[in-house]
């Protein structure tokens, strides 16, 4: 009888075992939320639970492995009529067997679920200050318009250390926006707006891809993010600024003659069909 | 035990000698066979495919074609066919068909005729997939198959795909249906739901989940032709409707597929190592729960596959965590199957080694699958070649080894010849060598950035990791069509020059090897099978002998 108390005791035990890396990491996700976007950037924070992940994944595959291959040695059939000798299991070791094993995956999936929804609120919350660029994905080209009046083509520009929010839509098919080395990617589909940020910290160049299959062209449809010094980035834009503002009135001119010559040509058609 | 002569109407255990015969059989092996032979042919065809993505991507800039919409041909036909003509019919078809009546002491499938009807179906399906190829607008759209790409014009014939994927889910849904109900109500005397085979089981398993999930799939791509030719516009943002409601009936079906696929061939594994190791299958009531626990498990986890695809937030992070719990049964599943192997006696045999290096392969599958399955990590890794190399790890390598290690198993029942275990081995182990250095560099590439589905990739012309993988990757692939012809010239030589197969070469405990003929004939038991409540498939220490109920003959 005490054994049976002791050993359903020990059962409840492993019941709250997938507590334990739960709870132990709730510590530490105040200190993670508290330093957000000063020590850790996303994509920082996104390397670190990566490498944690393949630790993970690479501690388990190698003790089972071990096993695995111990058995495959050890259990070798050396006389021809040997027959396997596996214990007959009773009833409350296979319960075990079953309770056990389950409570350890269900630990390391809580453990890494935890860690992993903490940063995906980081990923997923836009700073406040953040700037909006808008993205216009089409077969197969990336525009991006800076809500000024400038816009460029498979060309992004941002200024270093000040998160950047993306606004991004598709005028045909389903694109996905990757910005590589900042683990982000997004579709961009028709109908919806979809969104994705990055924070920046790094002067320099990255490529960026579509990662939605969108046609004969998907594997050519990429462009640079170029990421500039506050000062630099000023002056290109005071000059992208000057170039919009002489293309949209050239661009307006030409649209309101076009327009004209339309006009007339409809209607010199519309008065030979009555004619 | 001796030969075992097959009896009723023929009489004689062995291969119909006709072709008449061949094509109008109702046999459940005669079917069986028909369904290797058509996914035989499709891996073929999926494999040429593959091999000349391999030799395109090998490296930067045009190799053999400069067109993307011919690269996008073999991506499509690479997809669809592998996964609809030669995994599903190989181990819903041929393994279900062929081997899984038998096992269970069953005479033929519950519905012969609606099994036949399966088998052309699926023929029908293999052939109009093929037509693909010649047609001038031929479907690009990928096997997904996702709006509004598959309903604009760039994609070709959008009505072929949907056709395709109809007739090759409605011969899913008869054998579905009629494998179900074999495994239901025809097993033989005795034999009670815990004494089935593992195969038994997960075949069955794998139905189930087949007809919950197939009906969605076929409205799904029924309403792309809707949209496309009748501008109906479900998927249509412009008339109301909108592009994500595909993916959501689309997955709901393809994500569950996985698990058709992957719990048969887990099923051939465990009949493999079982038989090779003269174990039993360890824990084999839970491991059996667990199988069923896929059901569930996998019918809400769809999401996975579209974590980056504007779905709300709330929904990504819930169907995360329900994506992990498939470590759950996965992994008790992954601790039988080592389990089975505790103080067995193993014999390192040809389908051993197939098995083996599945198994391995598996492993590799189901850890890279963890990291997949967060969806905060899936925002970097989306749609890269880390996904495409863990989705073949558990697909495409895992599971075509089983399946080539289950025809490798069941040669001498099929042919009444043993493999030469030499060539067996070597082609298993280059196989696996092959598969190998095609993914496990492409695994570094995705890290660091390589998106799937493309064609060149010359915006990473400056990064040495992928280029090198890309290189080392299309090695691979020579290697893997090595054993390809390695495997083949085993099964030649086996059908032609083969060692004559004794009864029961592997030593199983199965009915399949113990009371039925070698070559069966129809009705494949001499007469009906009666086991005792004692005696189990996997038992092979004190098995009481499964016994023949003689019946009243008519003279």
């Amino acid at each position: 009888m005490k054994i049976k108390s002791l050993s359903y005791k020990a059962l409840g035990a492993l019941l709250a075992l997938p507590l334990i890396p739960t709870l132990a990491y709730a510590f530490q996700m105040e200190i993670a939320t508290k330093n957000n976007y000063e020590g850790l950037t996303p994509q920082a924070h996104w390397n670190e639970m990566w490498s944690e992940v393949m630790w993970d994944i690479t501690i388990i595959g190698a003790i089972y492995f071990a096993i695995a291959l111990f058995f495959l040695f050890r259990y070798r059939r050396t006389e021809h009529n040997q027959v396997g000798k596996s214990p007959k299991l009773s009833a409350q070791a296979i319960i075990g067997w079953v309770v056990l094993p389950c409570m350890l995956f269900l630990g390391d999936d809580l453990f890494l679920f935890v860690k992993a929804f903490d940063l995906h609120n980081q990923m997923r919350e836009v700073p406040a200050h953040a700037q909006t660029i808008k993205v216009t994905a089409s077969m197969w080209n990336w525009n991006y318009d800076y809500g000024n009046g400038v816009d460029t083509d498979n060309e992004l520009r941002v200024p270093v250390g000040k998160p950047v929010v993306f606004r991004m839509t598709s005028d045909d098919v389903i694109h996905s926006h990757y910005l590589n080395g900042y683990h982000v990617t997004e579709d961009v589909m028709p109908g919806r707006v979809t969104w994705e940020w990055i924070m920046p910290v790094k002067v320099g160049e990255s490529v960026i891809t579509c990662r939605e299959y969108c046609g004969a062209n998907h594997s050519r449809m990429y462009g640079k993010l170029i990421v500039m010094k506050q000062a630099n980035y000023d002056a290109w834009m005071v000059s992208a600024l000057a170039d919009a503002k002489a293309e949209s009135g050239h661009r307006i001119a030409s649209t309101t003659v076009g327009k004209a010559i339309k006009n007339i040509a409809a209607s010199k058609i519309n008065k030979g069909q009555e004619g | 035990m001796g030969v075992i002569m097959g009896h009723e109407p023929n009489g004689k255990p062995g291969w119909p000698k006709t072709v008449k015969e061949w094509l109008f059989t109702l046999d459940h092996k005669v079917i069986g066979v028909w369904y290797l032979i058509g996914s035989i042919a499709s891996f073929a065809v999926a494999g040429l495919a593959a091999m000349l993505m391999r030799i395109e991507l090998g490296s930067i800039g045009p190799d053999i074609t400069g067109d993307g919409n011919v690269y996008n041909l073999w991506l499509t036909m690479h997809g669809a066919v592998m996964i609809l003509g030669f995994q599903i019919p190989a181990l819903l078809g041929f393994v279900a068909n062929y081997a899984v009546p038998i096992m269970i002491g069953a005479k033929d499938m519950a519905f012969p005729r609606v099994n036949a009807m399966s088998v052309w179906l699926l023929w029908s399906g293999i052939l109009l997939a093929l037509a693909n190829l010649v047609i001038p607008d031929h479907f690009n759209g990928m096997w997904t198959g996702y709006p509004p790409y598959s309903t604009s014009d760039a994609a070709g014939n959008t009505a072929l795909y949907s056709l395709v994927v109809i007739v090759l889910g409605m011969s899913s849904v008869f054998g579905a249906v009629n494998l179900a109900c074999t495994v239901a109500f025809m097993r033989c005397k005795g034999m009670g739901w815990f004494q089935m085979p593992m195969t038994a089981w997960c075949v069955f398993t794998a139905n189930i989940i087949q007809l919950i999930f197939v009906p969605v799939l076929a409205a799904s791509v029924l309403l792309l032709s809707l949209d496309r030719y009748l501008g109906f516009g479900f998927y249509n943002p412009e008339t109301g409707g909108d592009v994500l409601l595909y993916q959501n009936l689309f997955w709901f079906y393809s994500h569950p597929a996985v698990y058709v696929i992957l719990l048969p061939f887990m099923g051939i594994i465990f009949e493999i190592f079982s038989a090779s190791a003269k174990n039993m299958v360890f824990s084999y009531k839970a491991t059996v729960f667990a199988v069923l626990a896929f059901i569930p498990a996998g019918g809400d986890v769809w999401v996975h596959h579209a974590f980056v695809a504007g779905l709300p937030d709330w929904l990504r992070v819930l169907q995360s965590f329900t994506t992990l719990l498939i470590s759950l049964p996965f992994g008790l599943l992954m601790l039988s199957l080592v389990g089975t192997l505790y103080k067995g006696a193993i014999r390192y045999s040809g389908p051993m080694i197939w098995a083996l290096g599945a198994w391995v392969m598996l492993i590799f599958g189901g850890l890279t699958g963890i990291p997949n399955a967060l969806s905060s990590i899936d925002y970097g890794i989306s749609d890269s070649y880390v996904v495409m190399s863990h989705f073949h790890y558990v697909m495409a390598v895992a599971g075509t080894m089983a399946t080539f290690g289950a025809v490798f198993y069941w040669f001498p029942k099929l042919t009444g010849r043993i493999c030469n275990e030499f060539l067996t081995k070597l082609s298993g182990i280059t196989f696996f060598i092959g598969m190998n250095v095609v993914m496990a560099p492409l695994y570094f590439a995705g890290i660091e950035g390589m998106p799937r589905r493309y064609m060149d990739y010359q915006q990473f012309a400056d990064n040495p990791t992928i280029v090198n993988a890309q290189y080392w990757s299309t090695i691979g692939a020579y290697i893997t069509f090595l054993a390809v012809l390695l495997m083949l010239v085993a099964w030649i030589h086996g059908m032609l020059k083969g060692k004559k197969s004794s009864q029961n070469p592997w030593g199983s405990q199965s009915l399949e090897w113990t009371s039925a003929a070698l070559i069966a004939g129809q009705g494949n038991f001499p007469s009906p099978v009666e086991v005792v409540e004692d005696w189990h498939p996997y038992n092979y220490i004190d098995n009481p002998k499964p016994t023949y109920i003689t019946v009243a003959s008519n003279s």
